[in-house]
């Protein structure tokens, strides 16, 4: 099982994030979950979601502890929230923002990963670029996809597609697309 | 059809292919997304001849129901925590009346302290109404239950309320199977009201019933509900059949042939419990698991042809009865009750107001069970360092001013506003 926890904030669509990360995997023809973190969410408010894929039926019902992925959509948030919370040793750390981990003052945090495994992508300067708005979600599920090779950019595109209008949907592919190909990939995973 | 699909669509979705003729429902969380769905399949046509009617309240909601199930159509609602106790007094009319209306409940806890997270206080608040009461494990089974709900109201003329996890099952999105219209169809006969208010054929529903037949109105109810004990297993096997999926039923066993201990629970931490109980059983532990589907009729026989050859129990509930304890443990003593050398029966109060029951958890008190069991009921994961200040607090000062901001604030929660 791969366990997927995004943190961001209320407005950010970090909810969806979840669901398109679980539509992309179904698509894949695997099991996934997705789930929120259940708050009176509010406009800013930090927000998290959760996500599960497995090869079988997934029956477990707590939230995810000790993540094997970890994205986190508003970099303000390391002052408010321990992202890195259970973040298992051989996991994977995305981050949305245009500065590096240097510059984040997070190479602690990168070194207790595997190299390669913490990796910064312009997220919001990409979705401002192709949809004209700051929601760094749907284009963080293409660095994401790019970076630890769990799912095909395809289906993530396919999941896009299903669930936003037309428009909207090939704009958020477009930067979604543009973010897989601005990142390395840090080879193939087994779910 | 298989879908990737939020939990409250994919019943949306299943309850829209029972055809339901009528449907009122007022928004509560974590309901709310059920009865928009089905809204959302009334405007555009997808549920033919049906009518979305909204109301004021939630006691508008069952009423409404009541007067078009009363009418002969075929009615729904759905509901949680405050808005079932709003509804409380339709709740006990349309059970006492014999209307086979099918209500889901998306299990919330009940306020005060307000909380909008899952336990099962909203459904043990009404369990002695007269209802009928299915859990649903995962979302295929919640989409399921629904249909199956409406066949076992109908047959009986009874009330039935499918009772999902809030959040956890309601706002999940994960694969669920979508049944097939002309499945459904089959499966569920159009409704034929045993009694049903027609102006061509006058007669009243709802009479005032005094101590000559008051106990033999209600000795029926219970009597229905027996009759039920049957049907429920009935109607899965011919789900099963149709649909090819076990759903619904008295219960489920899971590993239990061999088992010393076994757990008893409802609802979707079965989930959770189930993969505890593979490990614990990969070190050599002989545990099994009970999923109870039916809360009410309580399966008395069922349960205990499940549970008598075992040594220990551990009833894990979503529930306080504050003063007594936990209910659900309290029935499953009922199944064990004047049987030579039962099991003994642990009770385990998790999760109250959405607190995650984890597997680490799980294994913990399953674990203190077998070597140092405890009488009354064991609180999964109580904060007693809080509990004990508060204790001692309220001890040397009179005005100790309401708990819960108390507590709020023993937890860094300053101002205690959230």
């Amino acid at each position: 099982m791969f366990q997927v926890r995004i943190h961001g904030r209320g407005g950010q669509g970090v909810v969806t994030a979840a669901e398109f990360l679980a539509v992309a995997a179904y698509l894949e023809h695997r099991h996934a979950q997705a789930f929120p973190s259940f708050g009176s969410e509010r406009m800013g408010a930090p927000v998290v979601a959760y996500c599960r894929i497995d090869d079988k039926e997934i029956r477990l019902r707590e939230p995810i502890l000790e993540p094997d992925a970890v994205i986190v959509q508003d970099p303000t948030l390391f002052k408010v929230v321990d992202v890195f919370q259970g973040l298992k040793p051989d996991g994977y750390l995305l981050i949305n923002s245009a500065r590096g981990l240097d510059e984040l003052h997070l190479p602690a945090i990168a070194k207790q990963l595997p190299p390669g495994h913490a990796l910064t992508v312009p997220a919001s300067e990409l979705a401002l670029k192709h949809i004209g708005r700051p929601l760094p979600n749907a284009v963080l599920l293409g660095a994401f996809a790019r970076f630890t090779g769990l799912i095909h950019i395809d289906s993530v595109a396919d999941a896009i597609r299903e669930g936003l209008p037309e428009k909207i949907a090939n704009a958020n592919i477009t930067a979604a697309r543009a973010a897989y190909d601005a990142v390395p990939a840090a080879g193939a995973i087994a779910a | 059809m298989l879908k990737q699909i939020e939990g409250s669509r994919a019943m949306a979705e299943a309850i829209g292919r029972c055809r339901p003729e009528v449907i009122c429902a007022y928004p509560i969380t974590p309901q709310t997304h059920i009865v928009e769905g089905l809204g959302e399949m009334v405007r555009t046509g997808e549920i033919e001849n049906c009518e979305f009617i909204n109301v004021e309240s939630e006691f508008a909601a069952l009423s409404v129901a009541i007067g078009a199930s009363a009418a002969g159509a075929r009615a729904y609602t759905a509901t949680a925590s405050q808005g079932l106790l709003y509804m409380a007094e339709a709740v006990y009319n349309a059970s006492g009346l014999g209307l086979p209306i099918v209500m889901t409940l998306g299990n919330r806890a009940i306020g005060a302290p307000i909380n909008i997270w899952n336990d099962h206080s909203d459904a043990m608040a009404v369990c002695d109404s007269g209802w009928m009461q299915l859990f649903a494990e995962t979302n295929q089974e919640a989409a399921d239950l629904h249909i199956q709900a409406f066949r076992l109201a109908e047959e009986l003329s009874m009330p039935v309320m499918v009772c999902v996890d809030g959040f956890i099952l309601t706002h999940a999105v994960e694969r669920v199977d979508i049944p097939e219209q002309a499945d459904v169809d089959a499966y569920l006969p159009p409704y034929e009201p045993v009694q049903v208010l027609d102006p061509k054929a006058p007669i009243s529903i709802g009479a005032m019933v005094g101590p000559d037949a008051f106990t033999e109105v209600r000795y029926l109810q219970h009597y229905k509900q027996t009759l039920a004990l049957r049907l429920i297993p009935e109607f899965a096997a011919e789900f099963k059949a149709r649909f090819g999926r076990d759903s619904g039923g008295l219960l489920r066993t899971y590993r239990t042939e061999d088992a010393k201990m076994i757990v008893v629970a409802m609802g979707s931490v079965n989930g959770t419990i189930k993969d505890t109980i593979d490990e614990m059983r990969a070190e050599g532990l002989p545990i099994g698991l009970v999923t109870l589907v039916a809360f009410r009729p309580f399966p008395v026989t069922a349960l205990r042809e499940a549970l008598v050859r075992a040594r220990d129990v551990v009833v894990i509930e979503k529930s306080l009865a504050v003063g007594m304890g936990g209910p659900l443990a309290n029935n499953v003593d009922l199944a064990l009750r004047n049987v030579a050398g039962a099991p003994q029966v642990h009770s385990v109060i998790a999760g109250l107001g959405g607190r995650p029951i984890t597997r680490a958890s799980l294994h913990r008190v399953l674990r203190r069970a077998l070597v140092q069991p405890w009488e009354g009921s064991h609180f999964l994961d109580l904060n007693e360092e809080i509990v004990a200040k508060e204790l001692h607090y309220v001890r040397k000062v009179r005005r100790s001013g309401p708990t819960a901001e108390n507590l709020l604030r023993r937890l860094g929660h300053v101002g205690a506003a959230e």
